[in-house]
This record gives structure tokens, sequence and C-alpha cells, in this order.
């Protein structure tokens, strides 16, 4: 168990070094960074004087040394637009995007994984019949329409919901949160939705077609044929050898959940990292982007590792120590 | 009084191209402590009694007709949920496949503790104790211990045992065991019957046993049935259906059944079986381009000689050498296979056989020695051409005719694949005639050219199979298993279908078997394999009289005896 941890680790260093090398390529080839920051009318001495004091006259290997250790502490360099430190404008943002996430993460489970089984278990009633029509259009109708046709109906036309922003937030430390105002609750139900429907559906569809092969499998006909009742060989035998799969999506679509979150984020203008990051697009601030990039690809790493220990606990078949 | 009783049970599934009856009017009983063998060939609708009897028909199937009883109680008119009361407490089962019978996340214990406690609310502590009992019951060694584990850490066999363990539980009255050996090796069929016979009588079970296998049969039952389409077209005591059949089937059935005790010339009377064509058209091979152009190089020696053949594979894989695990699986291999000769290698899975086939055709590449075809080493063939060549000879048959024929290719291509390759004919027109004679040879019959593989049973798919082997004109065949995913009437068949082909094509073979009695049928010499080594090399008809390797003996020894059988009609080769 621990030399696979420690593997893991060690191709997560390899990942995100990787990820960083394309990052820190931007700087270089993307532009000029001197000319980003200059205006037109700096002398040639001063912008030589200016690449000297940066380090950008180094060996290409120092420069991205340099990027690489500042990047592990946090340390993005400074905005060209904003002109404040990079680190600084994630962390005011991060813990928008955390929470949206958040919570459409827990919507996504708390009615993609029941739904799934639902559907398996009763395939034939017509809930389950209405529930899969539904997804369809879960599936299929693009995120942005979704928030847009969500935004008339409970922001224009009924009035309920607020249809943009994050609305009152609390500070604890850097961290804002949403979670303990009423406005601020408000404010995520549309948003999360949103983001979570794609995946609910993705979820639900993956959970169903899972079990139902799961149930034609021989241990489950042992299983009736030792006259368990239904409840057992559901939720105890079948449920549970669904998971193992279902970890895997799940944990790649969480990372998903973050990183794209930039669309819902820019369709009810949330505060969060994915509008900062559109906003860097359009200005060509090459800092927040490779911020945003090395960032991401961190999420992903821990995720991805956090899932294949979840593997390892959940199937004892992966376990090495196993004596046959 | 009976234990349980079957009324003509009919059993129908309806579909799109109307009902199809899977079970007709059958009538069976069980006395306690009683074994009752069905048995029948795959589609005979076995299984579906098996499932009807404990509740647990496959939608669309249902009962039209009969009823079940168990101790005289109607069982099949109960509700959904007093039957499933039954299922494990009064009823036991047992599956085909130990590997997959068991739930994978869950140990041994969390199963067998949930059953007991579940039928006999003994409570954690109780339960536990006695599901440690039960495991030693069915001959868990250290079960203490091998309770905490999970399915995956035990052998196919061991699995069987924890199989049987659990359809225990609850000391059912009667146990019905769906083929229950036929997923595991000779030896380990052999202790899990002799385990299964004896919990029968220790505890008064009445079973069931449904097999396809005559070895099972002769084995363990006391009394048979023998099914065909759904009837039960005979019923009596073992010895009396094995030794003196009265209806045609069964006496088609028993003389496919290949013998552990004589060697006959082919397999009789086995054409009961009307679906399977019979070679309506020979080819006159003297003329036809099948026996033309047999000059091979002329070898000096064996054909096929392999030398101190060694297969490596890395089982734990490390970025250092050292630390690396390997396994030989071929270790040490050497024989010679003369042209003209059919060789077999027999021996239990794991064994070796066939990575020694794969290696001989090239498809793995060896660790250590040789491989010498025709007198050409054949690691050493560099140019493209003499490689063709190679390939041109030496063809191979595998086991599972269900994956080893392209289902998108129509059987025509399939088969004239190889000989375009090859470039063996002149035009497209003479292609095409081949290939039709190649289907009426084994005996499918031109017409077949023009249809997909999916169209075809099993056994009708061997024949393709063997037909697109054939087309490149080779010396030497490989057959890896041929007859073991099929019905023993059609491999009674194919079996009869490759010994006519060897004697007229003059054909080398490698022929791999786990069974023995296939291996006396077929082959004029014998390798035996145990662990990937070699352990006895000699004539067929000395190995089976007069063993000399210890393990050899051993594998005889378990084989089914099939003493009972009929010896009617029977043409015995002579020696």
């Amino acid at each position: 168990m621990i030399s696979f941890i420690f593997k893991r680790l060690l191709q997560s260093v390899v990942v995100m070094l990787a990820v960083a090398l394309i990052a820190f390529s931007m700087f270089r080839f993307v532009g000029d960074p001197i000319n980003n920051m200059v205006g037109q009318d700096t002398t040639q001495e001063e912008r030589e004087a200016l690449a000297d004091r940066l380090g950008l006259n180094d060996p290409f290997f120092v420069q991205f040394g340099r990027f690489a250790l500042n990047a592990a502490e946090g340390d993005f360099g400074i905005s060209y637009k904003y002109r404040e430190p990079v680190s600084n404008l994630i962390k005011a943002r991060l813990s928008a995007t955390l929470e949206l996430s958040f919570v459409a993460a827990v919507l996504t489970l708390a009615f993609g994984i029941p739904l799934g089984v639902y559907t398996a278990l009763k395939g034939k009633s017509l809930i389950s019949k209405a529930v899969m029509s539904l997804s369809l259009i879960g599936v299929s109708l693009p995120t942005f329409l979704i928030g847009i046709l969500l935004i008339l109906l409970f922001g224009v036309v009924l009035r309920w919901l607020p249809t943009f922003g994050r609305g009152d937030v609390v500070a604890i430390g850097w961290w804002t949160t949403g979670f303990l105002t009423v406005s601020g609750l408000k404010s995520l139900i549309l948003p999360s939705i949103t983001l979570a429907l794609f995946q609910m559906t993705l979820i639900m569809r993956l959970v169903r077609a899972e079990m139902l092969e799961v149930l034609r499998t021989d241990f489950i006909k042992f299983a009736r044929a030792r006259g368990l009742p239904d409840r057992a060989v559901h939720f105890k035998h079948a449920l549970k050898n669904t998971l193992v799969p279902v970890i895997t999506v799940t944990g790649l679509q969480l990372g998903a959940l973050i990183a794209f979150a930039i669309i819902t984020e820019s369709v009810f203008q949330w505060p969060g990292m994915g509008l900062l990051f559109i906003q860097a697009i359009s200005d060509v601030d090459i800092p927040i982007m490779a911020a945003y990039l090395v960032l991401i690809a961190f999420f992903f790493v821990i995720i991805n590792m956090v899932v294949d220990i979840l593997y390892y606990t959940v199937d004892p078949r992966l376990r090495a120590d196993s004596t046959a | 009084m009976d234990l349980l009783n079957i009324n003509n049970l009919r059993i129908e599934f309806p579909s799109r191209h109307g009902t199809v009856i899977a079970v007709d009017d059958v009538t069976l009983t069980v006395e306690p402590g009683e074994v009752l063998g069905v048995v029948g060939e795959s589609g005979a609708g076995k299984s579906t009694i098996g499932n009807a009897v404990i509740g647990l028909l496959e939608p669309p199937g249902e009962m039209t007709e009969g009823h079940v009883l168990l101790k005289s109680e109607q069982i099949d008119t109960l509700s959904a949920e007093a039957k499933r009361k039954i299922r494990g407490r009064r009823i036991g089962m047992i599956f085909q496949d130990p590997l997959t019978s068991l739930d994978p996340l869950q140990t041994i214990e969390q199963q067998l503790v949930e059953t007991i406690d579940l039928h006999l609310k003994l409570g954690e502590k109780k339960s536990q104790a006695r599901a440690v009992d039960l495991l030693r019951q069915v001959g868990i060694p250290d079960p203490e211990t091998r309770i905490k584990n999970y399915p995956h850490q035990f052998s196919g066999g061991m699995r069987q045992r924890v199989v049987i363990a659990l359809a225990l539980c609850a000391e059912p009255e009667v146990i019905i065991a769906d083929e229950p050996t036929t997923a595991l090796d000779v030896s380990i069929q052999a202790q899990i019957l002799e385990l299964m016979r004896r919990l029968c009588k220790d505890k008064q079970v009445g079973m069931i046993i449904i097999t396809h296998d005559m070895g099972v049969i002769a084995d363990i039952t006391d009394r048979v049935a023998v099914m065909y389409r759904g009837k039960v077209v005979e019923e009596g005591t073992t010895a009396k259906i094995l030794g003196n059949p009265d209806h045609p089937y069964t006496q088609s059935l028993i003389s496919a059944v290949p013998r552990p005790d004589i060697r006959l010339k082919r397999f009789p009377m086995v054409n009961y079986i009307e679906e399977e064509g019979e070679r309506t058209k020979n080819i006159d091979l003297s003329t036809h381009w099948l026996g033309r152009h047999r000059d091979f190089d002329e070898v000096h020696g064996p054909l096929l000689s392999l030398k101190n053949l060694v297969m490596t594979f890395v089982t734990k894989p490390a970025l250092l050498k050292s630390n690396r695990i390997a396994f030989n699986a071929v270790d040490d291999v050497s024989f010679d296979i003369n042209e003209g000769e059919v060789f077999g290698l027999v021996g239990e899975s794991g064994s070796g056989k066939s990575t020694v086939a794969r290696m001989v055709c090239s498809l793995y590449k060896p660790a250590a020695g040789e491989v010498i075809f025709a007198g050409t080493e054949i690691s050493k063939i560099k140019s493209e051409n003499e490689r063709d060549y190679f390939r041109r000879q030496m063809q191979m048959i595998f086991q599972d005719p269900f994956s080893s024929l392209n289902g998108r290719m129509r059987v025509m291509d399939i088969i004239a694949e190889p000989i375009r390759f090859h470039k063996l004919a002149s035009s497209n027109q003479e292609v095409e005639q081949i290939v039709n004679d190649l289907l009426d040879h084994v005996g499918l019959g031109a017409q077949a050219s023009v249809r997909f593989p999916h169209e075809f049973s099993g056994g009708q798919r061997q024949r393709i199979s063997i037909a697109r082997a054939l087309a490149t004109r080779p010396r030497f065949l490989i057959c890896d298993e041929p007859t073991s995913a099929l019905d023993v009437s059609i491999q009674a068949q194919i079996l009869n279908l490759l010994k006519d082909l060897q004697e007229e094509l003059g054909l080398t073979m490698l022929f791999i078997s786990h069974d023995l009695p296939v291996i006396r049928q077929m082959c004029d010499r014998v390798g035996v394999m145990k662990q990937g080594k070699l352990v006895e090399v000699s004539a067929t008809e000395d190995l089976f009289e007069n063993p000399t390797a210890a393990y050899t003996r051993e594998l005889l020894d378990l084989m089914p005896r099939l003493d009972k059988l009929s010896h009617e009609g029977l043409e015995v080769e002579a020696g």
C-alpha cells in the first residue's frame, strides 16, 4: 500500500512537471513578456535591463526551474492586467469556484446514483422511462442553454432566484463562503443545477448500465439462489460492484466540474476562477492562464490519486499483498 | 415418499418468432440421499429445469404446465416471497463457474455469515462458527484464517468448495448442481465429485446433477435422465443407461463419448443430430487442387523438433530486473514430431501446452531453446519469402469457434483469405471453386460460403476453421483444444473429420487437449506436461497401458471410469 502511494505520488510529480513545462512555454513563446509589461516608449536598454532583472536571459532550464519552484510555492508572478500577484487573484476566486463545484458534485451524486439504480431495477416502470427520456435532454442540451433557460424561468418569469453573482458572502480568513447567508445559498441554486445537470445524467446512465451488467453476473444469480432477499442482492452485492467503475468516472467528472465551470460561471457572472480565466484569455494575461492551467492540473492529479486509493480500498483484488 | 417431484413440467419462452418450448412434459423424482443425473447436450433444456425448480426462471420464460412438489408440498404456485424462503433454505443450488459465482468484493466469511444468519437466525457469533465448520466439511484447509480471504485468493477448485459450502449453509433437503465441475481440471473434478457424493450420502440430501459430461454421470449418479430437445427421452439406473441404452439418441450419445479404455478407429453412429452436415461430396484428392503441390521440401528426421524450449512470463513487473518475478510457463521442453504423425500434448490448465503451440507457430518468441521445422530453425528465418513459406506449411485450429472467426466476413472470404494471401490460385474463379470444394469436403456444403459465421453452430464453425486451416495446403496442423467447447456428439463428428483429413492428406498434427480419452482416440504419441515440464513422452497405447511417470498414473487414475459404457457395435483399432 505504501509503495503504491509512493509510486502514484512520483507519477503525480512527473505529470505536474510536464504541465508546468507547458505553462512555462506559454510565457516564453506566446508573445514577448517584456513587450507585455512595458509601454511603447521604453528604450532598448531599459528592456535589456528589465529582461536581465527578470532573469529572462538565463538558460532555459534555469528559468524553468525557477518557474516550477515559484509555482510550487504558489507564486505565479504578476498579472499583466491587474498588476497584482496572480496568487492573490486566484485566492480571491478559488472559494467561489470550489463551492460551486462542490454543490454541483453533491447534486450529481445524490441524484445520479439513486436514479441510476432505480432505472436499472425498475426498468419497466413509467417513472424510469420518464427519467430516461429526460436524461437525454441533460446529455444533449449544451450547458449555456440550460443556464439561460433556467435564468429565464426562475429569474425573469418567476422572479424567485437571483440570476447572477454570489449574493452576500462571509469571509473566513481568505476563504469567502456563500453557505452562511440566505442570498448566498439562493445564488448557488441555479448555477449549481446548471453545472450538475450534464454530469448527473451521465452518472445516472453509467450507474444504470453498470448495474444492469452486474445484475446479469453469476454471483448475483447465485446470491438469489441462496435465498437472499432482493434488498441484499441489489444493494449489498450489486451496487457495490457497480460502484467500482463508477468511482473512476466520478473522479474524472469531478475534475471536469472544476475545470468546466468556466461556461456556467460566465453565464451566471459567477466570480470564480473560470470567469477570471475567460477574461485572461481575451486580455492575453499569460500569468493568469499559466496559473489556471497548473492549478487545474493539480486538482486533476489530486482527484485521480484519491480515486486510485479508493479503488484500492473498495476492490480487494487490487491489493498486492494478496496470497493466492 | 419422494423428496422432490417434478411432474409434467412444460416451460415456454415466447419470442417474436413464436414460442420456444424449452422443456416439454418432463417428469423427474429424487429420493433422499439419491443423485439424479440430467444429461443432454446444449439447448436440451437441462438448466431451465433447475432454474424452474428454484423459481428463478429467466423472463420471458414461464411454466405453462406441470408442478413441482417438495415433500408433497406444491412449491411452484407459491408467492415470490415464499419461493425465496425456500431457496437456499430447502433447495440449494451450485452453478458452473466457481470463478464468477462469488461476489468479488466480499470476504468468504461475509457471504457465508450473511446466508447462514438469513436462514437459521443464529446471530453473528454462531453463524461465524458454523461458517468455519462448513468450510472444514468441504475440505478447505485452515478454515479459521482462510475464511477472512476474498474469493480471488482461492483457486478454482477451492472456490467451488466455497460455493458448495454456501449451498449447504442451511442444510437444504435438495441440491441442484448445474455443471458443477465443467470449469475445473480433471483432478479437481474428481475431488469435488467425491465431496458432493459424500455430503449427499451423509446428510441424506437429494441431488440433481445437470451435466453434459458422461464421465461425471458415470462417476457420481445413481439414476440418469437423458434429455433431448426439451424432452426426457430415456430414464433409468446409471448402469442401464450407460451400458444398455434403449433410445437411439442415448445410443448415439454414448457412442460419441471418447473412451478412456480402448482406441476406436472412428466414432460410430454419431449422426442422430440432424443439424450437422454429412459429407455430401468428396473431392478426388489425386487430381484436386487440395491434393496437388504437396511437394514440400523433403525432411530427413523429424518434421518438427523442439530443443530445450523455455518460455518465461513476468508476473510482477518492476523497473529493476532483479526485482521482477517471473515464472517459466514452459521449462526445458524437447520433443520431436515425425512426418505423418499425430502428436498429443496433454496436461491440466496452466501446464504450458498452449504456450508450446504458440512458440511452435512463432506467435511467441521462446526465451531459450530452438524450434526446428523441416530442418530450419524458425527464429533464424530472415527473409519474408521464407517466412511465408513456413507459415503456409503450418496452420492452427483454435479452441473457441466463436471468437476465432471474424464475424464481419463471409465464410467465402474467411477461407479465401489465406489462398489469396499466399497466391495459391491463379484466378478469382479458381479461388471460389476451391473454397466451395473445401466446404463440401469438411461437410458444410458449398452453399455455406455466402453466409456469415454467426449463422452457424459451434460445430459448424469449427468446420469452417478447419477449412480455413486447409486452405494453405499445410503439411502441419496445430489443434489447440479443437473440440473442448463442443457438445460430445459434435466433438465426435469433428474428431472423425480430423482423423479422415489427417489420413487423406498425410497431415502431421500437434494435438493439444486436457482430455485424456480424446487424446487416446486421436494421437499416435503423447507428451504429458506438468507445470511447464514434459514429464513423459511415449506411444499412446503404452502411455495408457503402462504409464511410467507418477504424474501420468495420477492423471489416468483421475479419469472418470466409463467401464459401464456399452461396447456394442464398436470397431476397435488394432494396436
